[in-house]
């Protein structure tokens, strides 16, 4: 199992890439939507990149569950090879 | 139809003479060209017979923040960017949580494009063939549809009234300011942000124009490549930009003290139905637009005295419009072929066009038609060339023409 700040360093610098939001800001209680603003189009985006970074699966019906980063931080942790 | 007035109140640019209106109307009375060589690899890989294109002056990231940006495609960017511009030089604040400056039930959008995002559609299916289906971004459509600058200009300034986007190939951007003008005076609304944008240089449309025989092949030169109604024209230049105004009805306009540019008097839009790509030999859509602009704008044709023709630089086309001014207006206008130093902006043209020729009439000077050698004998007008014509205009047409058939033409007058 991937150490989980890493995880969240790696998360938070996809985030900045694709929505613009400092990497500081990505913290685990946000809301991906209502804190940091990041519409369906975007999480998209970061999904396929977190798959390429972190050799991992996030199928729709999961990425719909991710709702704070902590969640995307403990999935990413959980399912990752 | 009422008889509302519709009066400009805002105006705003970003071409290959410069990034802003000043930078643009500054570069076409100092003769200034757009043309340059094409630095892009593929000209050579692709062993494509132009070289040449309008390329902006400056990068829309200079203005456009990284991510955002990434979202847009490069069409959608100039838009954003002109209607910026426009919508600031009209006055008014960008939409915020404390409100609007423009109530957006009333405030519409008309922006017009040739083909949209034909780049990104690219780019993603280079995505889709080398790397599969989960890099294909999931803003590929939104960036690819032609109403896109439109919507996002739209979103951006808060217009519920309705956001439109003509698409009428080279006229689209005359057509967004025709449209624009219908719905203030149909009451629709007392606001419209209008215009066109274009950005799609690109080897495949470089090379689909160069197979129809449309573009100058003028490589060695491109500061000379573009010269409509000179005999050696040998086609047009693809270049790339936007322009946009701020429509207003005039009490809507009077109420908050506006400064006010002009007046868009007459309005006329026909169709050929003659040939996809060709005018008609007799120029009779052309003639019909121009005459149903000055019937509605209630002048005849002697008080207009300057036409900005569409004048691409193309052999049939340019004589074929100057035989077409001759008869719907006569021989008396002075007109003006600024293509010649801005290259073809495509959906962009009508809209930048129609603001240089309200720019002509408010400062009262004609930029001058670069590259104009020899005049074609085949054209019996008084085109200015050399340097600017200072003379006081009260009324002006710019034309506007696209492959389909579409004639529009737009009338300005002083307020």
């Amino acid at each position: 199992m991937a150490d989980k700040t890493e995880l969240l360093t790696g998360l938070a610098e996809i985030v900045e890439e694709v929505a613009g939001v400092a990497k500081d800001d990505v913290t685990a209680e946000k809301s991906f939507v209502d804190d940091l603003d990041i519409d369906s189009l975007s999480m998209v985006e970061i999904a396929v990149q977190a798959e390429d970074r972190f050799g991992v699966k996030i199928p729709d019906d999961e990425l719909a569950n991710l709702k704070t980063v902590g969640d995307a931080v403990d999935y990413v942790a959980a399912n990752s090879k | 139809m009422s008889n509302t007035d519709v009066v400009i109140t805002g105006i705003g640019a970003t071409t290959p003479l410069g990034p802003d209106v000043t930078s643009t109307w500054d570069g076409l009375l100092a003769g200034r060209s757009g043309v340059r060589a094409l630095d892009a690899d593929w000209a050579e890989t692709y062993d494509l017979p132009v070289r040449i294109g309008a390329t902006l002056a400056e990068e829309p990231t200079e203005k456009i923040p990284r991510v955002r940006a990434r979202r847009l495609d490069r069409c959608e960017q100039v838009a954003l960017i002109a209607a910026w511009q426009a919508w600031e030089d009209a006055g008014f604040s960008l939409p915020s949580d404390d409100g609007e400056d423009v109530e957006p039930e009333r405030l519409g959008v008309s922006i017009g494009t040739g083909i949209g995002g034909p780049v990104t559609l690219l780019e993603q299916d280079d995505n889709l063939e080398q790397h599969g289906m989960r890099k294909v971004s999931p803003l590929t459509v939104p960036m690819l549809m032609p109403n896109g600058p439109a919507a996002h200009v739209g979103i951006e300034l808060r217009a519920r009234a309705g956001v439109h986007s003509p698409a009428s190939a080279c006229a689209s951007g005359a057509e967004g300011i025709a449209k624009a003008y219908d719905m203030i005076r149909s009451g629709r609304a007392d606001v419209v942000v209008a215009g066109g944008a274009e950005a799609c240089i690109h080897p495949i449309t470089i090379a689909g124009f160069a197979q129809a025989r449309t573009v100058s092949t003028r490589n060695d030169d491109p500061e000379h490549a573009s010269r409509p109604f000179d005999v050696d024209r040998d086609g047009f230049v693809l270049g790339e930009g936007a322009g946009v105004m701020v429509l207003e009805s005039a009490a809507h306009a009077e109420a908050r003290g506006a400064r006010v540019y002009g007046k868009v008097a007459g309005t006329g839009i026909t169709s050929d139905a003659y040939h996809i790509t060709g005018n008609h030999p007799e120029g009779i859509g052309q003639i019909a637009a121009m005459r149903q602009a000055i019937e509605q704008a209630g002048i005849t044709a002697r008080d207009v005295g300057h036409v900005n023709a569409h004048a691409t630089s193309t052999v049939v086309g340019d004589v074929g419009e100057a035989a077409a001014i001759q008869q719907a207006l006569g021989d008396h206008p002075v007109v003006t072929a600024p293509k010649s130093a801005l290259g073809h902006l495509v959906g962009g043209a009508g809209a930048v066009e129609g603001i240089a020729t309200l720019l002509a009439i408010y400062h009262g000077v004609v930029p001058m038609t670069l590259n104009l050698g020899e005049l074609d004998p085949k054209v019996e007008l008084d085109v200015v060339a050399g340097e600017p014509r200072k003379m006081e205009l009260s009324a002006a047409i710019s034309n506007s023409f696209g492959f389909g058939g579409h004639n529009t033409a737009l009338l300005f007058t002083t307020p």
